[in-house]
């Protein structure tokens, strides 16, 4: 948490665009952030404000059609977007893992769980088949798999979605890579499974000292175990800092808005509102000049047609996109909020 | 950890099972048909040693005995052994129609799901191809083929495999298409994994059931084609035994000794029953489970 280390990656004004046949699609729009060694990473937003695109911009695995128009990807002092098909390939087996949203069609169907996870152990470090696969058993006993031995000859159809995204997650850790980006691992398992699965994101990320980055629309999930959170909005990273700093003291009105529309115990059985932010996100075709959250703000200003969405610090390691800064010194403890009009 | 333990049980049947029942974890149908094309192909394998005579060994003695315990499907007009011809006949037609049903099968997929892949130029080149090749008309380009090469067992090697490729192609294309969607696909891609390796390892045991489930009905059509030639006589030349030349000697004997061309016939139509019972077997056997 400490803004010490260096970061061991960088994203800085990413910009991606689809070339679709109707026009062209601004789906990220200069989103910047900085992950630093260990530390765990929220990444929120409303669906299509890009989470997902940041994470596969990492990766350069862009979605057909997508291309990444400017800005700067750094992992440990390396440009990612420079690299070659060569650099490429190595980076993504040994530097960086992804977990994706949907367990149930991210194993392969046809091949043993073991021979799986085995796998990238013989093609990404060269070991003997029969070392692999002792490794890859230590690997599911690692990520909670018990009896892994008899597990590791099963096949993925006679696994359950918390049990495949476990072994998503021994894949994709296998090569003991300094960061982890996990895209919303958890959207498609019930309560109980998710809490496991965030439990052992944690405990992988304190044990190897990985880096995670975790995309997810749930502030609960994001409060539950990041140490930082970056929020998103309309293909711009708007606001990022401690969980303290965002719940306490939130300075961009999107994240306020986002934060006030989670239900909670306090209101149960009064019959409030549950306060929404009106409007709906801007169309990726659209090109806004200035603040894009400008149309839904209430506290918008003239000025915001002409910022530039760039994040201002507000204290130590809080940072924001918005000028305004509306909620400047406003408290924001659960006693005061209340009773807050809404 | 409940949950898991919970899982334990049915989770270790199925695999016992999968383990047990092996590749073949098929319908009873399935295994029907496997034990039919066991035998025909172990009876092929087997002829020299277990075929009672020579398959030109002929016994003036004997023309058009009918079947007994000394000769099984009886003899031909020149006293020849149809039992033992049966075999040698077997033997030569099921080693050909192997061989112009799978290399092709393996190219075919190869080529289908590579394009597939890749999709765009690569795509639409190959899609024209195929649907050049398929259009042609099968029958006819085998035997343009023998009027080159000359009849035998030359031109069916050379002409069948020229266009049998492209259907397989186009299975495993289309296969592919949907397929590479797969975030499975995505997910070998953010391991490392080469192109090749994503392609050939992880997709297409996932787009090889349709092309061996094609393949079954593939080796009916071969093994009637190379019937066919045979009985036209573009096929093996005398005195190699073919099923084909060994029902057409036979045909003008039909209505006195009928068991020339018919035993040998029903063989044929045995090879086709076990064949098409495989293939059914196959598109709703133990795979299903795989590809849910």
């Amino acid at each position: 948490m400490s803004a010490s280390p260096e970061p061991v990656l960088t994203i800085e004004g990413l910009r991606v665009e689809f070339d679709m046949p109707f026009g062209r699609l601004v789906a990220l729009r200069g989103a910047s952030l900085s992950i630093r060694p260990g530390e765990i990473v929220g990444l929120v937003g409303e669906t299509g404000s890009g989470k997902t695109l940041v994470c596969r911009s990492v990766m350069r695995l862009m979605p057909p059609r997508g291309r990444i128009v400017d800005g700067r990807i750094t992992f440990d002092g390396r440009d990612v977007l420079a690299m070659s098909t060569r650099e490429l390939r190595d980076f993504r087996a040994h530097d960086v893992g992804m977990v994706f949203q949907d367990p149930f069609s991210t194993l392969n169907p046809v091949l043993r769980i073991g021979n799986q996870v085995a796998e990238t152990l013989r093609v990404n470090f060269g070991l003997k088949k029969a070392d692999a696969q002792a490794q890859a058993v230590e690997l599911l006993r690692d990520v909670g798999i018990s009896d892994p031995e008899r597990r590791a000859l099963s096949y993925p159809h006679e696994f359950s979605g918390g049990m495949r995204q476990r072994v998503m997650i021994a894949l994709a850790t296998a090569s003991q890579p300094r960061l982890l980006l996990a895209d919303e691992p958890t959207t498609a398992l019930d309560v109980t499974t998710q809490a496991q699965i965030l439990d052992l994101l944690v405990k992988l990320s304190a044990a190897r000292g990985m880096a995670v980055v975790l995309v997810s629309h749930d502030f609960g999930v994001i409060a539950q175990v990041c140490d930082r959170v970056a929020v998103m909005y309309g293909g711009h990273i708007v606001e990022t800092g401690t969980i303290e700093q965002i719940h306490d003291g939130a300075q961009h009105p999107y994240t306020r808005g986002l934060l006030d529309s989670i239900p909670r115990l306090e209101s149960a059985g009064r019959s409030t509102r549950l306060p929404v932010i009106p409007g709906v996100p801007p169309e990726p075709t659209q090109s806004l000049a200035g603040c894009v959250f400008r149309p839904r703000c209430r506290y918008a200003q003239p000025d915001c047609e002409t910022v530039s969405m760039v994040l201002e610090p507000v204290s130590a390691g809080h940072e924001t996109a918005c000028p305004v800064r509306p909620f400047a010194g406003a408290d924001r403890s659960f006693a005061a909020r209340a009773g807050a009009p809404t | 950890m409940s949950t898991i333990d919970v899982l334990e049980q049915p989770a270790g049947v199925a695999e016992r099972r999968s383990r047990l029942a092996g590749v073949l974890g098929l319908s009873r149908e399935a295994k029907i048909g496997v034990v039919i094309l066991a035998v025909l192909f172990l009876a092929g394998l087997l002829a020299p040693w277990i075929a009672p005579y020579g398959q030109n060994q002929l016994n003036f003695t004997d023309i058009y005995a009918p079947p007994s315990w000394a000769h099984l499907m009886g003899t031909d007009g020149a006293g020849r052994d149809v039992f033992s011809r049966t075999l040698f006949a077997l033997r030569l037609d099921l080693a050909i129609v192997l061989l112009v049903t799978y290399p092709p099968l393996v190219l075919g997929v190869f080529v289908g799901a590579v394009a597939g892949y890749f999709g765009g130029i690569y795509d639409a080149t190959l899609a024209r191809i195929v649907d050049v090749t398929i259009a042609m008309p099968f029958m006819v380009l085998v035997i343009a083929v023998i009027a080159i090469v000359g009849p035998g067992v030359k031109g069916i090697l050379i002409g069948v495999p020229l266009v049998a490729w492209a259907l397989y192609a186009r299975l495993a294309r289309s296969e592919m298409l949907v397929l590479r969607e797969q975030p499975f696909m995505l997910a070998t891609v953010a391991l490392g994994y080469s192109t090749p390796r994503t392609i050939l390892r992880h997709a297409v045991p996932n787009l090889m059931r349709s092309s061996l489930i094609y393949s079954t009905l593939d080796m009916v059509a071969n093994l009637l084609l190379l019937s066919g030639l045979a009985y036209l006589g573009l096929g093996a030349q005398p005195p190699n035994a073919e099923l084909g030349s060994i029902i057409a000697d036979g045909q003008s004997a039909m209505l006195t000794a009928w068991w020339v061309s018919t035993l040998p016939g029903l063989v044929v139509v045995l090879f086709g029953v076990g064949a098409l019972l495989l293939g059914d077997g196959l598109s709703d056997g133990k795979l299903r489970g795989a590809l849910q």
